[in-house]
């Protein structure tokens, strides 16, 4: 497979792409036009020239190639759940009972043809038993759909070098005049064996369909999941929506029938011309209401730069369920209203979808004494499953701790009248403040697993206007550096 | 079919008394704890209704949150949704977890929303407001902007009726506007009470009603936050010391409090 591209000059002028390797320019890749002037990849560019002077040289772009092929099996979703990426230049896609959605296997390889050609490449198909024996067929033969009997006698045609064996094996089979895969076939497997390792035989029993192994998805399949495929491409939000409704309805379905709540869905949506857009849905707790999910959904697509870009429009819509937690049924009275928890939760997952798994936030305790990192804020969707803890705060007439807090510390310029004393005065964002009263000092040592953390002595000052700060001196009287003052929050 | 209309009159009124199981349970207005400040609200604030609050100056933004978070907790939410611009961290610094809880909120019972602008504010607190879910929906918001808008304010007072949610809109570094506020506030800090050795004492808060929509008149208290009674109460030993900032030429009397 090759990138294609507009290069300008005659048509049929052979194309190549070089790359450096080992010092010289040599061909990575070559096209039809190249093929028949008899270039092929390897040789020096010098020594391509010579045989096609006014072939095009362009340099070989790997990574480009490789996001291309990232692109195709995004897009290739819409075959099968089940695809890969197949070093190099390939893909393989596990189809087991994809046939009938498309009218038949010959009808999906035609499918799967016209969608590379599509993307302006031209691709190579082999539809086999196994992984392996479709890889074989494809690289080393002509490819093409295959029965177990006509694979198992093509594989049998194929050179050694199908085997896909060290170079240094190869080499040795053909000196013991196995040429073909059907030759080393007829040789017992325990001197093959003994004379290659075990894992040749295990490769030829795979090439040949007598063992299966299951290819690894690129992404592990859903277990629920609903597919629409569309006559005529949709373009609008609106229809999106509609589409979307029918999926929800079957995912729930599906969802309840095994007693489950969906947490994490994502629709995906394979776009005619290029591209599969993506949208995901999440929910604090397992849900299964196909309306409220659907509003989720909504508030993502609505979302700033959220847009869902149809290009061409979209022909294929799947929904998955990609986490989802057991809920058992529920009914509510018809009279009751919905609890304001329930409210609660659907309100943060709406807000969440709008604003970001980010902006939607509990308080959570964490165990350390510096008060910056007392407690942390966390998103809902993971702090919903367990209650956040009670902050302890100590007992008293007048709040200890600042309502509000900076992080980092701003540091300030203050004077003490003794080393160890409250700030008289202060100086913050060039406003000088005189303290009137003062409460400290409360020492809050640092945390000695970290490195270069001072001492705090904090002190509740509160200003000759009434405002109240919360500052402190990182630093002993005495030290080096000297000690620094800081403000740390502000109490109401 | 007049009769049939009555009829479904009938029905539809008997199905919105059963979807509003609690329309009478809770009295349409919440005491602030203070009587005389209650006297002049004719009972107290109200309920699912706006009320604006504004910092004297950008750096009041935490007494004004503090007096929101006050009248909040007065309201006794059983959840509070908190929205807060973004903006307003770098100025005034990040809502402290430990620092709510010791202003007497349980903050297992907070849920806080950060918003990058006012517009995504207004529709993050009309949503909260709106939702049913939250009891009380404090919005905390920076400088003025063309969204804070007659109409912006209309929406947040309709949501708070329709969900049955108080709703309590801080507005720092921001002038009052024309706005459809039940009560508009101006809150700066006060001069505490200092305890012994001279500590600081309990929060006190200048605050001036601005204006209410019943038409009470306006006026000034200085008011103390009780946390552990999560009350508003009298400033306590030292009324006299109370003084409020010079520049305020219409300042309050001797006892905290102008007679408007």
């Amino acid at each position: 497979m090759e990138r294609t591209r507009t290069v300008e000059g005659s048509p049929d002028a052979p194309l190549v792409l070089i790359d450096k390797v080992g010092g010289a320019l040599r061909l990575a890749a070559v096209d039809p036009n190249a093929l028949a002037e008899g270039l092929s990849p390897g040789m020096t560019l010098a020594d391509a020239r010579a045989r096609a002077p006014e072939l095009k040289a362009e340099p070989y772009e790997p990574d480009a190639d490789a996001k291309l092929l990232g692109r195709l099996l995004e897009d290739f979703g819409r075959f099968t759940p089940m695809a890969a990426l197949d070093p190099s230049h390939g893909l393989i896609l596990d189809v087991t009972g994809c046939g009938p959605l498309f009218g038949g296997e010959l009808a999906l390889g035609q499918a799967v043809k016209a969608r590379t050609t599509r993307f302006g490449l031209t691709a190579r198909l082999a539809l086999a038993g196994t992984p392996q024996s479709a890889r074989a067929l494809c690289r080393f033969g002509s490819g093409g759909m295959f029965s177990t009997e006509s694979a198992r006698r093509a594989i049998r045609a194929l050179p050694v070098s199908a085997l896909e064996i060290s170079d240094r094996d190869t080499q040795a089979l053909r000196r013991a005049g196995l040429k073909t895969i059907g030759d080393v076939d007829e040789r017992p497997r325990a001197s093959l064996a003994a004379r290659f390792g075990a894992a040749l035989p295990t490769r030829l029993d795979r090439l040949l369909e007598l063992e299966d192994a299951r290819i690894t998805p690129h992404r592990p399949a859903a277990p629920i999941r609903a597919d629409r495929m569309l006559l005529e491409p949709i373009t609008e939000d609106a229809h999106v929506e509609t589409v979307l409704g029918d999926l929800l309805a079957d995912v729930c379905v599906l969802l309840e029938r095994s007693g489950q709540g969906a947490r994490v869905l994502r629709l995906r949506l394979f776009r005619v011309d290029d591209g599969v857009r993506w949208l995901e849905a999440r929910s604090a707790r397992p849900t299964r209401d196909p309306r409220m999910i659907a509003r989720l959904f909504r508030e993502r697509m609505t979302a700033e730069g959220e847009a869902l870009d149809p290009g061409f429009g979209f022909d294929h819509l799947r929904l998955e369920v990609v986490l989802s937690e057991p809920l058992a049924a529920e009914q509510t009275a018809f009279d009751q209203q919905p609890s304001r928890s329930k409210a609660l939760g659907d309100l943060t997952d709406r807000l969440a979808a709008r604003l970001g798994e980010g902006a939607v936030l509990r308080v959570e305790a964490v165990d350390s004494h510096l008060p910056e990192r007392a407690t942390r804020w966390r998103p809902t969707s993971q702090a919903a499953m367990s209650k956040p803890d009670k902050v302890a705060t100590p007992a008293g007439g007048t709040p200890v701790r600042p309502l509000r807090i900076f992080d980092p510390p701003q540091p300030i310029e203050a004077i003490a009248l003794a080393p160890d004393s409250p700030p008289a005065r202060f100086r913050w964002r060039r406003v000088d403040h005189r303290v009137v009263s003062s409460e400290g000092p409360e020492r809050i040592e640092g945390e000695w697993w970290r490195r270069r953390e001072r001492v705090r002595d904090y002190y509740r000052v509160e200003d000759a206007e009434g405002r109240r700060f919360w500052v402190f001196r990182a630093g002993l009287f005495g030290e080096e550096p000297p000690p620094r003052w800081y403000l740390h929050g502000l109490f109401p | 079919m007049k009769n049939i209309g009555q009829n479904a009159s009938e029905v539809r009124n008997l199905v919105t008394g059963l979807a509003r199981p609690h329309a009478s349970a809770c009295p349409p207005v919440f005491s602030t704890g203070l009587t005389e400040l209650d006297a002049h609200l004719g009972g107290g604030l109200r309920r699912e209704a706006v009320h604006e609050l504004f910092g004297a100056d950008p750096g009041q933004t935490q007494a004004a949150d503090g007096f929101a978070l006050g009248f909040a907790l007065r309201s006794e939410p059983k959840n509070l949704v908190w929205v807060v611009h973004t903006r307003a961290f770098s100025e005034a610094g990040l809502p402290y977890g430990p620092g709510v809880e010791d202003w007497g909120l349980e903050t297992r019972s907070l849920v806080m929303v950060t918003v990058r602008d006012t517009a995504h504010l207004l529709s993050a607190g009309e949503e909260a407001l709106a939702s049913g879910a939250a009891d009380a929906v404090l919005m905390s918001a920076w400088g003025d902007g063309p969204a804070f808008t007659l109409t912006a304010s209309r929406r947040l007072a309709l949501a708070a009726g329709r969900g049955r949610s108080t709703g309590f809109f801080v507005r720092a570094a921001a002038r009052p506007a024309p706005s459809a506020a039940e009560t508009r506030w101006r809150v700066r800090a006060a001069p505490s009470a200092p305890l012994e050795a001279q500590a600081p004492g309990s929060s006190a808060l200048a605050v001036e009603l601005l204006r209410t929509r019943s038409g009470a008149p306006s006026g000034q208290w200085i008011v103390e936050w009780d946390r552990e009674a999560r009350t508003f109460a009298a400033p306590s030993a030292s009324r006299g010391l109370v003084s409020l900032p010079a520049d305020r030429a219409n300042g309050a009397d001797q006892d905290g409090r102008r007679v408007a």
